[in-house]
């Protein structure tokens, strides 16, 4: 199972090599990680996704309550939530396909960020469903440079963790 | 008034209460050792090794219950420390070392005597620190005697970079430590504990398996009051022996790969099975999915990872053991006995008794060569249990805990988790350091005991008087055993061929050796040994390099399915009849 893990930390160095290194030294698998820092600056904000059964999850969210400058853990699988994440991908079509691309990225709410002699660079925000649609109608534009932030999560107002 | 980083570090151990430090001088560290020079107050032993001092820092702690210290330079200092780090984090041994780092300025530039030792300790410490500014020296020495010694307990390194040590300002000792994101949980709640307490009484093969959490949380007192009301039989892990009196008539001693069988058949048979201070290591369940099978498993644990980990838990109760069983007992007096009650948990009890009797810890005594066994026994008999027993790794360690029986906590200091050879005699000597004038005796192998045979110098310098049983085969004799009964007995690259002289090695430093070849020889040794109160002593008994430890469960397999010594010769027999 896929899960949404985020970890309010101290912001400390060295503490995002104890969180990655608590998921390297179990064998546990880190699909994406976004840091930043939180209104507090002395506090980070760390988005986990990650996949295992339900005993690996939990030992994952003990361990990391266990960890020194974890302040806080929610795994989101148990909390309606919304989930973000932004891609920047560079796209080289054809020219006869460039008219197309700007349509395209219109209906994923994309904008030009950047665009050259024969490249558009487009930003697009959304949910992995959303995210994925995207990637793969670029595919076939010939996508010359990608990057993605990883996932950040947030509880809906008045949903509890169950 | 503005002092050195320095003498923070030794003003604050003071505060501390520390009374040892362990450790080895170098060049980043000049500054410390300068302030210690004159130091009155606090006892600096100087190792000659590295990784004998952070031993003994260990025993110094297993044997006290404080925090044990230890200073040691940079790079290879520090590196050298990692073993003994490792050990105390797998078995929660509080302590904290601090190593020296170079000037903040050279950090990273591959300097000379650098390594990253916060890096490499990060997965083996409970935290560690690199101290960047003299101004926070004093509270991170606070917050790290608060986490070494608090929740479940574990070592804490501190870096500091020479400039650091050298460095100027004011010293505050913080009066509170706050540290938001680090509160452990110490009260069970309560709804378990009572729960737990309703099947405890309502269960009708209850066993109490107790661990190390038993000592490290004090409640040895409560251990016993809760197996003696409810007259439950009681099994140790190799780090709860001492927990509970290994003489009293409901100990069933160790279970696990070499625990006694009728501790590990009540534990497969067992309805109801209370794991308290424990982690389910591998050792001690063999394989996971038949472990106790058939029984409701109620497991408390200072630690909420160790919950679930490795086994199923009917009944977790994440608290320090010492207060989640003052509840409980309060809860079971509040439910109070029952008559029909006592006649389930008597014949409970019979049928341990049965497997007691049917397969007893038990050994061939032979009157040509000494049984390693046997030499245990001696000492058990000897010094009246009255003790403190350190052991190194493997079969010298297995039959420590068989055939000596611990009555009380903190005398029985061992390399559980990581199984550290060359753990002994280190740890005996800071155990030895920590309680003067009590017996301590490291029980050893002929292997394991070269792995920090250079602390002869330490215990000689401080007049320590540790003992050391090397039950002396010629073998790394738990390889050997393994090779013998899982490879064919295709001995690669575990028999010692050159054995050095013990006595001679004890004679070099200035230690006393001695010698026993013959059963008879056994006892007179140990009594010669044991009148010896200013000098260590090596006693290097020559025992019979063919005896293997018994029972034994195969890894991998369940815990009721143990090989034993007659069974073993049994089929030796058959195969002779067959060539």
């Amino acid at each position: 199972m896929r899960h949404i893990i985020s970890v309010l930390v101290e912001n400390k160095f060295g503490v995002l090599s104890r969180i990655s290194g608590l998921f390297s030294g179990r064998g546990f698998n880190i699909e994406s990680l976004s840091v930043g820092e939180t209104i507090d600056p002395t506090v980070s904000f760390m988005t986990i996704v990650t996949t295992g059964d339900d005993q690996i999850i939990e030992q994952i969210t003990k361990q990391l309550n266990k960890l020194i400058d974890v302040i806080k853990v929610i795994d989101f699988m148990d909390v309606e939530h919304v989930e973000r994440e932004m891609v920047l991908a560079k796209v080289a079509p054809k020219k006869e396909d460039r008219a197309e691309l700007l349509r395209l990225a219109e209906i994923f709410r994309g904008r030009i960020i950047d665009s050259g002699s024969t490249t558009y660079t487009i930003e697009v925000t959304g949910d992995e469903k959303k995210i994925a649609a995207f990637v793969e109608l670029m595919k076939s534009y010939g996508i010359k440079e990608f990057a993605r932030t990883g996932k950040v999560a947030m509880a809906r107002e008045g949903k509890k963790q169950r | 008034m503005k002092i050195s980083g320095a003498e923070i570090l030794v003003e604050s151990l003071k505060k501390e209460g520390v009374k040892h430090i362990f450790g080895y001088p170098g060049g980043v560290v000049l500054n410390i050792f300068d302030v210690l020079y004159n130091e009155k107050d606090i006892k600096f032993i100087l190792t000659r090794h590295e990784q004998g001092a952070i031993h003994a820092a260990d025993g110094y702690a297993r044997a006290s219950g404080k925090v044990g210290v230890a200073i040691v330079t940079s790079g290879p200092g520090a590196t050298n420390t990692v073993t003994g780090i490792a050990t105390a984090s797998m078995d929660s041994v509080p302590f904290v070392v601090f190593s020296g780092q170079v000037p903040t300025m050279l950090i990273g530039n591959d300097a000379f005597q650098e390594a990253d030792i916060v890096g490499i300790t990060r997965p083996c410490t409970k935290y560690n620190y690199l101290v960047k500014d003299v101004k926070d020296l004093a509270r991170i020495i606070r917050e790290a005697f608060h986490i070494a010694s608090t929740g479940r307990p574990g070592p804490v390194l501190i870096d500091m970079p020479k400039d650091v040590s050298a460095g100027k300002t004011d010293f505050e000792w913080p009066q509170h430590v706050h540290i938001k994101s680090y509160n452990p949980t110490y009260e069970g709640n309560k709804r378990m504990i009572r729960q737990a307490a309703h099947e405890m009484i309502h269960a009708k093969r209850l066993v109490i398996m107790a661990g190390g959490g038993v000592i490290i949380s004090d409640a040895s007192k409560e251990l016993k009051e809760l197996a003696e009301f409810l007259n439950a039989p009681v099994t140790m892990t190799l780090m709860g022996l001492g927990g509970f009196p290994g003489s009293h008539s409901l100990s069933m001693g160790m279970l696990g790969m070499h625990g006694t069988y009728y501790a590990n058949m009540a534990v497969q048979n067992s309805d109801l099975l209370i794991g308290i201070g424990v982690r389910f290591d591998d050792r001690v369940t063999g394989k996971t999915n038949s472990f106790a099978a058939n029984a409701r498993i109620i497991h408390i644990d200072i630690d909420p990872t160790s919950i679930r980990k490795n086994v199923r838990v009917d009944i977790p109760i994440v608290g320090d053991v010492k207060r989640v069983l003052r509840e409980m007992l309060k809860d079971l007096k509040e439910e109070g006995k029952k008559k029909q009650w006592s006649a389930i948990k008597k014949a409970w009890l019979k049928q341990i008794d049965k497997w007691r009797k049917e397969k007893p810890l038990s050994y061939t005594y032979d009157n040509k060569v000494i049984k390693p066994e046997f030499v245990v026994e001696k000492i058990y008999e000897l010094s009246e249990g009255d003790a403190i027993i350190c052991t190194e790794v493997g079969q010298n360690q297995m039959w420590a805990a068989q055939f000596f029986k611990y009555d009380k906590p903190r005398r029985w200091l061992s390399s559980g988790g990581l199984g550290t050879m060359g753990y002994g005699f280190p740890a005996a000597i800071g155990a030895q350091l920590a309680s003067p004038g009590q017996l301590v005796i490291d029980i050893a192998g002929d292997g394991s005991i070269q792995m920090n045979v250079q602390e002869l110098a330490t215990a000689v310098i401080n007049k320590l008087p540790v003992k050391v049983a090397i039950l002396n085969n010629g073998y790394l004799g738990m390889v050997r055993q393994w090779q013998e009964l899982f490879f064919n007995e295709r001995y690669s690259h575990s028999r010692l061929d050159v054995v050095p002289d013990f006595v001679k090695v004890a004679e070099a430093y200035g230690a006393i050796g001695l010698r026993a070849s013959k059963p008879e020889e056994v006892e007179p040794v140990l009594k010669k040994a044991f009148k010896i109160k200013d000098k260590p002593v090596f006693m290097d008994f020559v025992v019979d390099w063919r005896e293997k430890v018994y029972p034994m469960v195969p890894a991998g397999a369940a815990i009721d399915e143990m090989i034993f010594e007659e069974e073993e010769t049994k089929t030796e027999k058959k195969l002779k009849a067959v060539k």
